[in-house]
């Protein structure tokens, strides 16, 4: 085997995972024991793994409400994180944070839901390592909308001015809910170009295509870790379900059937079989990660909810 | 050993006895460095600190704020400085749903020690966006920790406190009490974060303040003082977590409560330590609670409209004279008439500031 069919697939691993814990979310999740709202991220699994692949495992990543898969693709705990999802005590935050706040320190991983949040946040993690001798990297992933608030032009600028390791990765899904881009930005409007006025080079994407968002990510970061500053990546790619649950949601009418069927064909796991995968190691595959899910949930499932005297815990640190 | 040194020169020692104890600290403000040392508080830092440590910043309150959590969260200790409250409240986003919050929704994995220093004031036509009280706002959130420091020993000990705190610190500092003198002790020493102090002793009736208030509450004191009336006054120095026990203990004593804050009358500081008394002590209080504040009005700008708006020690004066059956007194019959405008400090003052 070589390097790069190594490599593929571990890409097609980390994916198919992602797309199979997030369907299993998306089953169980009528059964209402996942009492917190739920982004599931099925359909933009290559932006996270792609980007994820090229990272160490001590690098730090922030993340969105939408943060299943960064979360996952970024080395995450699987039990941890689907614990969480039931409000239990082994989640990752005890249950205090559920699907919208997966923190994990042991990967270096944050998410919040607060749309652009996490920009300046992750440029703060990056500006930290020029007091130490950590050559670590940050990764800021966020959407669309995101590019429209003030901490973003905040944060490139700052991320600019002192050449900080961050790569700003933009997951362009066209909608912020149910808000499309045409009623949100001028039609003329370039991400690039907002990038390159800060001094920051930005490069586009086929955020389906998981080798080309894994080898972009990859200059980026190395420019980084070589101390030559930001880079800014817009990927475009597609959430298939709802903005927020379980369910499809296009009969709403905020977009075409066809959109999504078109879409659809692009889907960034067949797109990387063609790359050659055998059926019997996607058969093995999913095997495996079947095994491993159906135990996390049953773990989560099992676990006890945090104790009443938890309610009063970690409001100020000792 | 103690000197007598400015309010402003105790921050300033704080700030660098944190520094050079603790290489994760920095401090980052938009003109930190300036040739006036913001107000006094950072000269000759960056000199001994450098760029880095001792940071000059965009003017985006916002990021910047966020930047400095990020930094926090990757083990430095951040103090962020703002000239004015209204300039923090570009910031409240950061603030108020991320450093707030941050211990409690991670589960405890990580918290955020950062120390925002906030200056507040009062006069010389500062106005609606230049002048406002928001403690109580500040102090309405779980997560925050809010300190206003009255003489320059609490300062310094109290920023040392703050900047060592694993949360995010609050630190309001008064204009006018940048250049007022006090004796402060050299080297290291914490004030306790959570404790109120005893400025004056007495027995007849409690006055509870901070910051600047408290000096307003002192010269009160000393008029009352003529009358007979041994008035004692709390300086909060902490606002949350408040020192509830020193409260209760004086106005259980004394069975008379007054509180005197800088901020607005209503859903303020002055509604929580009333209700904190009614909760306590509703049989032993001997008379209703009363409270000096700000009018629920903007700040005017005019001198001749901000004369009546700012609360003054005749106001703490009246308010404990009728509470003693006396009849209201003038500033010149109370003995707390100065010859000049109400508008500044103290007589050298010539403003902007």
């Amino acid at each position: 085997m070589t390097v790069q069919t190594d490599l593929i697939n571990k890409l097609y691993y980390d994916m198919l995972r992602i797309r199979l814990v997030e369907e299993k979310i998306a089953e169980l999740y009528p059964e209402q024991e996942m009492r917190c709202p739920v982004h599931l991220s099925i359909g933009q699994e290559a932006v996270a793994v792609g980007v994820c692949s090229a990272l160490k495992f001590e690098d730090y990543v922030l993340s969105t409400h939408r943060s299943h898969a960064h979360y996952l693709a970024k080395g995450g705990n699987l039990k941890a994180m689907i614990a969480e999802l039931y409000g239990r005590q082994a989640g990752c935050c005890k249950g205090k944070g559920g699907s919208m706040h997966l923190f994990d320190k042991s990967v270096n991983f944050c998410a919040v839901p607060i749309v652009g949040s996490t920009i300046p946040i992750a440029v703060g993690t990056a500006f930290a390592t020029l007091f130490s001798n950590k050559k670590l990297i940050s990764v800021v992933f966020f959407g669309d909308a995101a590019v429209e608030e003030g901490v973003f032009y905040e944060s490139m600028n700052f991320a600019s001015l002192k050449k900080l390791p961050i790569i700003f990765v933009c997951e362009n899904n066209l909608f912020a809910v149910y808000s499309p881009l045409k009623v949100r930005q001028p039609a003329n409007r370039s991400n690039l170009k907002i990038a390159d006025g800060h001094g920051i080079k930005g490069y586009q994407g086929d955020g389906n295509n998981v080798m080309e968002v894994y080898n972009l990510a990859k200059a980026a970061i190395e420019k980084a870790r070589n101390g030559e500053g930001p880079t800014f990546l817009e990927f475009s790619t597609y959430r298939w379900r709802e903005h927020c649950g379980p369910n499809y949601d296009n009969h709403l009418g905020y977009r075409t059937e066809n959109e999504f069927e078109a879409w659809k064909l692009r889907d960034p796991i067949k797109q990387l079989e063609k790359q050659g995968i055998h059926i019997s190691e996607i058969e093995q595959m999913i095997n495996k990660i079947n095994k491993e899910i159906n135990k996390a949930f049953l773990l989560a499932k099992n676990d006890q909810f945090p104790d009443e005297s938890m309610l009063f815990e970690h409001v100020y640190a000792n | 050993m103690n000197r007598n040194i400015k309010f402003s020169k105790a921050i300033n020692e704080a700030t660098d006895l944190c520094m050079e104890r603790d290489n994760n600290v920095y401090l980052m403000g938009l003109g930190v460095p300036d040739p006036t040392g913001f107000f006094g508080t950072t000269i000759g830092l960056q000199e001994k600190y450098g760029e880095y440590r001792v940071l000059d910043m965009p003017t985006a309150e916002n990021g910047m704020t966020g930047i400095a959590i990020g930094t926090a969260l990757a083990g430095m200790r951040p103090i962020m400085a703002h000239h004015r409250i209204e300039f923090a409240m570009l910031a409240l986003e950061q603030i108020m749903n991320q450093a707030s919050n941050w211990h409690y929704m991670c589960g405890g994995q990580s918290s955020i020690p950062i120390v925002i220093r906030i200056l507040i004031g009062r006069g010389w036509g500062q106005g609606p966006q230049h002048s406002q009280s928001l403690q109580a706002m500040f102090a309405h959130v779980p997560g925050l920790k809010v300190l206003m420091p009255t003489t320059p020993h609490d300062a310094k000990g109290l920023l040392i406190a703050a900047i060592e705190d694993n949360n995010p610190v609050i630190f309001l500092e008064h204009r006018w009490l940048h250049n007022i003198f006090g004796d402060v002790p050299e080297g290291y020493y914490l004030t306790p974060i959570g404790k109120a102090r005893i400025a004056r002793s007495g027995k007849d009736v409690t006055i509870i303040a901070s910051s600047y208030m408290v000096l307003e509450s002192l010269s009160a004191a000393a008029s009352l003082a003529k009358e007979g009336i041994d008035a004692e006054v709390i300086d909060l120095r902490t606002i949350r977590p408040m020192d509830k026990t020193s409260i209760l203990e004086s106005v259980s004593k004394t069975g008379k409560a007054i509180v005197a804050d800088l901020g607005w009358r209503s859903f303020g500081i002055t509604a929580e330590i009333i209700t904190l008394i009614a909760e306590n002590l509703w049989h032993e209080v001997k008379y209703p609670p009363r409270r000096v504040t700000l009018p629920d009005i903007p700040t005017p700008c005019s001198p001749g409209l901000a004369k009546y708006y700012y609360p003054r020690a005749i106001h703490i004066v009246n308010n404990i004279r009728e509470i003693f059956g006396l009849s209201t007194q003038t500033e010149k019959e109370a003995g707390l008439y100065q010859e000049m405008p109400l508008d500044i400090p103290n007589k050298g003052f010539t403003g902007p500031f």
